[in-house]
Parts: C-alpha cells; sequence; structure tokens
C-alpha cells in the first residue's frame, strides 16, 4: 500500500512539487537563518578566536568583552607574571582609530597592540606576507577583511601608506583573521608602537594574555590570578562566551532572526499543509474508496505518514543542500568568512520540519479518517 | 399467536438475509428514517437488481448490505457472518476478503496503471506487488483488457475504466459483488455489453451479485428485482412490475 501511497502523491506532479518546494524553502530559510545566526554571534568572540595561543584573558574587572575593556595600568603584567602557574604573560591593547587612506577615504579602524617581543595576539596565520615584517618601522598588518574594504578591485595593500591618528603606518602585511562583529578594519602592530598610534588616558593596556604551565588547568589559573590580583580572569572558553553572550544580551540579533526561523516555519506549515489538505481533498474519493474495499486506518495512517515522509526526505534535503551552496557561494564574500554550518543547526531544522509534517499530515489525515467508505456511493 | 415479524436469516440458502434494518439519518433538528425494518435474503448464483427512484433509499441499504453503513436497528448476516457484530477492524477484514465494489464513478487511482488498480484488493490483503499485479492482468485478460494493462486511467474509455472497476471488484474472488449504476454513463448498447459482463463473470454458484440501478433498458437481464419505494421493498419478482 506505501507503493501505491507514494504514486498517488508523485503522480500529481504539480501539488507534489509544491509540497517539496515548501519543505525545502522552509528547511533553507530555518537553516540558513540559524546558521548565519550563530556565525554572527560567534563574531563576538572572534577576538578571541584570533588569538589561540593564549589560555587566559586577564583584565580589569570591570571589562566584558574584546571590544568592551576598560585599560589597566601596565604593572597590571608585573603582578600577574607573579602568579604561580603562568608560564608567560604579556601585554594586548585594543582601542579604536581612524585612518585616513591615501585616496582620502577615512575609515574607523581596530588597532591591536601585540606582545614586542613574541607577537603573542597576533592572528595564527597570515594571508600575505610574515609577522616578521612588524620588526620594521611604521609597519602594520591588516586583516582580510580590510583588504577588501579599504583596498578595492582586488589592489594590493602591501606597502600602502595610511595616516593612522595622524601618524605615518605602512601596511606590510595581510593577516587571515576572523572578521569582528561589525566586520571593522583590524590592524595589528607591536604594542609598543600601538601606544603612540593610540594615545590615551594614563592606563593603556586592554588585556594580559597568559599561558598556563603545564599541568595547570586554565581555570585553576584564572582562579588564582583573580586571588592574587584582584584582576578578572577568563579562561579562552569564558572569554569567547562572554564575548557571544554580549551580543545575545545587547542586541535584537536573536529575536529578529528569531522571528525570521519563525516566518520559515509558519511559511512552511501554511504551504504544505495548503497543498496537503488540496492533495488529500482531490485523492478523498480514492481513499474512501480504499476504506471501502477494506483498507485499514493504520494502512491508511501509513500511507499519509509515508507520503508526508518522502516529501520531507526531498524537501528537507534539498533545503540543506541549498543552504550548503549558500554558504559556499558567499565563502569568498569578507562578510561571510569562516561561516559554517553547526551540526545542530541541521537538526533542529530536521525537528521544525517534522512538526510541520506532523501537523499538517494529522490535519490532512483527519479529512481522510472522517471519509466515511459510505460516501463512495454517494 | 403473531408472526415473528423479523424472523430469523435462513442458514441454507440466503448470501445475504438482512432482518428489521432501519436507519435513520439526522437532517438538522429532525430525524428522517431512510429505510423502515427491511427484511431481505439475496441468494447466492443470482443476478439481484435493487431499483428505485432516487431517494428510494437503495444506496442506503446497499451501503448497509455490504458493510460499510451501520444500520440504526436490525441485522445484517453475509453468507452466515453478523457482520455489524464484528469489530471495526474485523468489519473491515472481513469486506476485504469478501466483498467486491464496483462504484459508479469507478474511484480509480489516476496515478498507477491499470493492472495496478485491479490489484488494489490484492495488494491489501498484503500479496506482493508483482504477483498480485500478475493476478490482474490475468483477470484483465478474462475481461478482454489484457492489452491495456500498462496505461492509467486518464488513458482509457469510460467503458474501458469500467472494465478495470470490474476486474478489480474481482480479482481477489469476493463471495458478494456490489454494483452502484453501473450503466448510467452508458449508451443502451454498452450498457447492456456490461450487464452480460457482468452476469458472465460476477455470477457464480457461491457468489451472490447485487447491482443497484434505475436504468430500464437493462431490467431483463436480472435474475430478481427488487424494488424500493420511500425505504420499504414494493417489489420482490423476477421481472419490473408494470406499473414502473
Amino acid at each position: 500500500m506505501l507503493w501505491i501511497a507514494i504514486r498517488m502523491l508523485t503522480g500529481d506532479k504539480q501539488k507534489f512539487y509544491g509540497l517539496v518546494f515548501g519543505i525545502a524553502f522552509s528547511t533553507l530559510l530555518i537553516t540558513q537563518q540559524l546558521t548565519i545566526f550563530v556565525n554572527l554571534i560567534e563574531r563576538g568572540a572572534s577576538g578571541v578566536y584570533n588569538v589561540p595561543s593564549a589560555d587566559v584573558w586577564v583584565m580589569d574587572e570591570v571589562s566584558r568583552t574584546t571590544d568592551v575593556n576598560f585599560p589597566m595600568p601596565s604593572t597590571a603584567l608585573d603582578k600577574v607574571r607573579a602568579v604561580p602557574g603562568v608560564e608567560w604573560a604579556v601585554p594586548h591593547l585594543r582601542a579604536g582609530a581612524s585612518v585616513r587612506t591615501s585616496n582620502g577615504d577615512l575609515e574607523g579602524v581596530s588597532v591591536i597592540g601585540v606582545d614586542d617581543a613574541t607577537l603573542i595576539g597576533l592572528p595564527r596565520r597570515m594571508a600575505q606576507g610574515s609577522t616578521d615584517v612588524l620588526s620594521t618601522p611604521d609597519s602594520v598588518i591588516i586583516d582580510d577583511v580590510g583588504t577588501t574594504r579599504m583596498f578595492e578591485n582586488g589592489q594590493s595593500p602591501i606597502g600602502e601608506r595610511l595616516e593612522l591618528n595622524d601618524q605615518r603606518a605602512v601596511i606590510r602585511g595581510v593577516a587571515d583573521a576572523v572578521p569582528s562583529f561589525t566586520s571593522q578594519v583590524t590592524l595589528y602592530t607591536k604594542y609598543s608602537r600601538a601606544l603612540n598610534y593610540v594615545p590615551g588616558t594614563r592606563n593603556r593596556m586592554s588585556f594580559v594574555l597568559a599561558g598556563a604551565s603545564d599541568g595547570i588547568a586554565p581555570e585553576a589559573l584564572t582562579q588564582a590570578i583573580e586571588e592574587q590580583t584582584g584582576l578578572r580572569a577568563r579562561t579562552r572558553d569564558q572569554f569567547a562566551q562572554d564575548g557571544v553572550d554580549f551580543i545575545i544580551q545587547n542586541t535584537g540579533i536573536p529575536l529578529n532572526f528569531g522571528i525570521t526561523v519563525l516566518l520559515g516555519f509558519i511559511v512552511g506549515v501554511a504551504i504544505v499543509g495548503l497543498t496537503f489538505s488540496l492533495f488529500i481533498r482531490d485523492n478523498v474519493k480514492q481513499f474512501g474508496a480504499l476504506k471501502a474495499i477494506g483498507v485499514t486506518n493504520r494502512k491508511i495512517r501509513g500511507m499519509v505518514a509515508s507520503q508526508a515522509g518522502l516529501v520531507g526526505l526531498i524537501g528537507y534535503g534539498l533545503g540543506v543542500i541549498g543552504t550548503v551552496l549558500f554558504i559556499w557561494g558567499f565563502s569568498s564574500n569578507p562578510t561571510f568568512k569562516g561561516f559554517y554550518i553547526p551540526w545542530q543547526v541541521p537538526l533542529i531544522s530536521l525537528a521544525a520540519v517534522a512538526l510541520i509534517l506532523l501537523f499538517t499530515g494529522w490535519l490532512a489525515l483527519r479529512n481522510v479518517l472522517k471519509t466515511e467508505p459510505a460516501a463512495v456511493f454517494r | 399467536m403473531t408472526a415473528d415479524p423479523h424472523p430469523a436469516p435462513s442458514q441454507n440458502d440466503a448470501a445475504i438475509a438482512t432482518r428489521g434494518v432501519t436507519r435513520d439519518f439526522k437532517a438538522g433538528q429532525r430525524n428522517i428514517t431512510v429505510l423502515h425494518g427491511i427484511d431481505l435474503d439475496i441468494r447466492a448464483g443470482e443476478l439481484t437488481y435493487l431499483v428505485g427512484e432516487s431517494g428510494s433509499g437503495k444506496t442506503t441499504l446497499i451501503s448497509i448490505m455490504c458493510g460499510i453503513l451501520w444500520p440504526t436497528e436490525g441485522k445484517v448476516e453475509v453468507f452466515g457472518t453478523d457482520i455489524y457484530a464484528l469489530s471495526d477492524t474485523e468489519l473491515v477484514e472481513f469486506r476485504l476478503q469478501n466483498i467486491g465494489f464496483i462504484f459508479q464513478q469507478y474511484n480509480l487511482i489516476p496515478s498507477i496503471d491499470a493492472a495496478s488498480n485491479a490489484a488494489v484488493p490484492l495488494i491489501a490483503q498484503g500479496m506482493p506487488r508483482l504477483e498480485a499485479r500478475e493476478r490482474a492482468i490475468a483477470m484483465m485478460e478474462k475481461l478482454n483488457i489484457g492489452d491495456q494493462i500498462d496505461k492509467l486511467p486518464s488513458q482509457l474509455s469510460g467503458g474501458q475504466q469500467q472494465r478495470v472497476a470490474i476486474a478489480r471488484a474481482l480479482v481477489h474472488e469476493p463471495r458478494l459483488v456490489v454494483c452502484d449504476e453501473p450503466t448510467a454513463a452508458l449508451d443502451a448498447g454498452s450498457g447492456r455489453r456490461v450487464m452480460d459482463l457482468l452476469r458472465q463473470v460476477a455470477v457464480a454458484e457461491d457468489r451472490a451479485c447485487i447491482i443497484v440501478t434505475h436504468d430500464n433498458r437493462v431490467f431483463d437481464l436480472a435474475d430478481r428485482i427488487l424494488v424500493l419505494e420511500d425505504g420499504e421493498i414494493t417489489h420482490d419478482g423476477t421481472e419490473m412490475p408494470e406499473d414502473h
């Protein structure tokens, strides 16, 4: 009977494609929007992800994220270094600045000062050039998103001179970095040079990055640092989560994406529900005949379930493939750089599709089960 | 001593026995009685016509006799089984094993070919599809539509579709065949051919065949004619009464 059910469904091509489209569109909308949402809020932790070597971030107790920080006095570095279990500790500066490009454009940038000696604080990989270029006077490294924003038409940024807060800076390398939440241009330079580029208050050091000694858990180290220095210390994972939480708590992004995902669900219910109902209505005589002949309600349920299952399987597959193609198609776009589909997202869409099909299938099935076999004689 | 108005069904020769079958329908606040205590014995081996005007209750009666509409009162035995004493599942299974249906509008499944349509009762019984199809093809050959097995219903003429419907009704060798207005959409010649065909293939010693019709062009082909008027049997004979 399942074969008959599938043939009944696929035989009505218009409705079959309508159902598949409904599920595929719904899956695409839900999967794609959830994927963008997850990746976007993870950008709140990009500053942490870009410094993989730091086990612990130490900051003023009011600092919340890499971008929302309150500078500390330089003595904080010595305090952290004095804590047992700290293998190494380096200064880290993050501040905003303005850049006037050679063609006269103004761009707001983030300046990141990394440790002069070890260069800890730089992203792990370089897209162009090497990290050694920071030894050259006035040199800065730009992130690859900044390259596309500041230099159009594929123009190479290497050797370009910038007016960075009224001082000369020369781009000598391009870092392969995870873009920030706002995709702001980021310039990396040595800590000592960053202090000159970003004038400010007496205290300038945003963070102290620390590594744990062998056998010391980062969590234990954060506790020790907090107890002994009075500063706030977070492990890499904790601080990354702080960045994500900050975006969730302080922007309308979750609500907006949530609404879109809900719309995707509603659109799915509407299209699939309507088409499924039409399909059942068109076939109600056949279902009635089957019931009169002696097909049990259990088998009828199985038939409708197999029809819903087939539509769901194909539609869901197409929707997920559509999302993969979308992410792949836009992977070269800096806005979508590093985007991936977390494994939880297709599972959530699958659950949503299952809900849509359960709901619409139940509505459709109600009509079939309500149909009296005797109706076929009327 | 008065006679029992609803005597027990005859156990020897009646394929279908109805006793005191009454059926009410609700129409808003009103209760309409469509059948008034029908007592009837249908014998196997006969082509029985159930004749009546629209609204006389013949569709209701035939629905009750084949186990798809519950009577308000009364009892129906089909080949000795009190079908409304069965559970829902048992009744559905009983229909599947014992009754073949030919619907006025055929109700073929439009997206499967003729042979698969004819094989539906066997597939529903759980027979593997290909085996069921083979049996259906054999039945279709008997009905002279063996060359139409791969065609979809939409590719068949009305007469061919009806033969597919007949094949579907007979493929599982039911003991009761119920046929609703088989000639309603056919001209006189085609109507007679269909009735002849039904007589050849559906009527058998161990099978009852009931046809609901009001087509007076084919009345002469019946073995027995029952006339239903306002929910009561008013005539039971081998020919139509003269006043009809």
